[in-house]
């Protein structure tokens, strides 16, 4: 298991390639990049602030309880912090399973769980001024699908 | 015990983190005490459904206790991903 907290960008395609390569049992690698939006067409750059400490164990409590559910051969979280421009990769979770069922949801379940229970907090910065970004209703009821 | 913000929580109060002294038995009791110190922190407590509380970096709730408590952080909901 690789868990990651960093400021410096990362380029998704060669983590992929070397993420569970040593491997031979693994049937099925699913991966999601999680890139920086800009909606309005008006977005300077997005802001993270994080909890350093809390980060690292909260992202590594949730990757765990994913291997043991989904019995992960390997399981690959990139998360940054810091200021990042549209279209910089934001994060990266990468699932190695011997099916592809179980690479996938456990994907989903790190998505899910990543948005409301890691302690990282958003904000867009535009001409206009800067804005926190509010968490979603539908972010927390995705929790109770697991 | 160390007492931290984050995002609009550390803006409202004007600081990322202070200790503080107290003898408040749960998070409410300690979240009254600021409440009473100042309107910034009035203002960034008042409405405690909008924030989460950690204790010693561990999700947590608002009735829990603290005696032993090292660290408290107070932060909105988090927006990962």
């Amino acid at each position: 298991m690789t868990v990651r907290v960093q400021s410096d960008p990362f380029d998704a395609g060669a983590e992929l390639n070397r993420f569970a390569q040593d491997r031979t049992d693994v049937g099925a690698v699913v991966s999601f990049t999680g890139v920086v939006r800009d909606t309005k067409g008006d977005l300077k750059e997005m802001l993270i602030e994080h909890y350093p400490g809390m980060t690292e164990s909260a992202i590594t409590k949730i990757a765990d309880e994913a291997v043991q559910r989904w019995a992960l051969a390997d399981v690959l979280v990139i998360h940054r912090y810091g200021s990042l421009k549209p279209g910089e990769p934001i994060m990266m979770v990468a699932t190695a399973a011997a099916h592809r069922a179980a690479a996938f949801e456990a994907a989903d379940f790190l998505m899910d769980y990543l948005k409301s229970r890691a302690p990282f907090w958003k904000k867009e910065v535009t001409e206009e001024g800067a804005t926190w970004v509010d968490a979603k209703d539908a972010d927390e009821d995705a929790l109770k699908r697991w | 015990m160390n007492v931290v913000y984050f995002a609009w929580v550390r803006e409202r109060i004007g600081l990322p983190q202070e200790t503080v002294e107290t003898d408040a038995a749960t998070v409410n009791d300690l979240i009254a005490e600021l409440r009473a110190r100042e309107e910034r922190y009035a203002a960034a407590f008042a409405d405690t459904s909008a924030l989460r509380v950690a204790l010693d970096q561990e999700l947590s709730d608002f009735d829990a206790p603290i005696a032993g408590v090292r660290e408290i952080a107070f932060f909105p909901p988090m927006t990962g991903g």
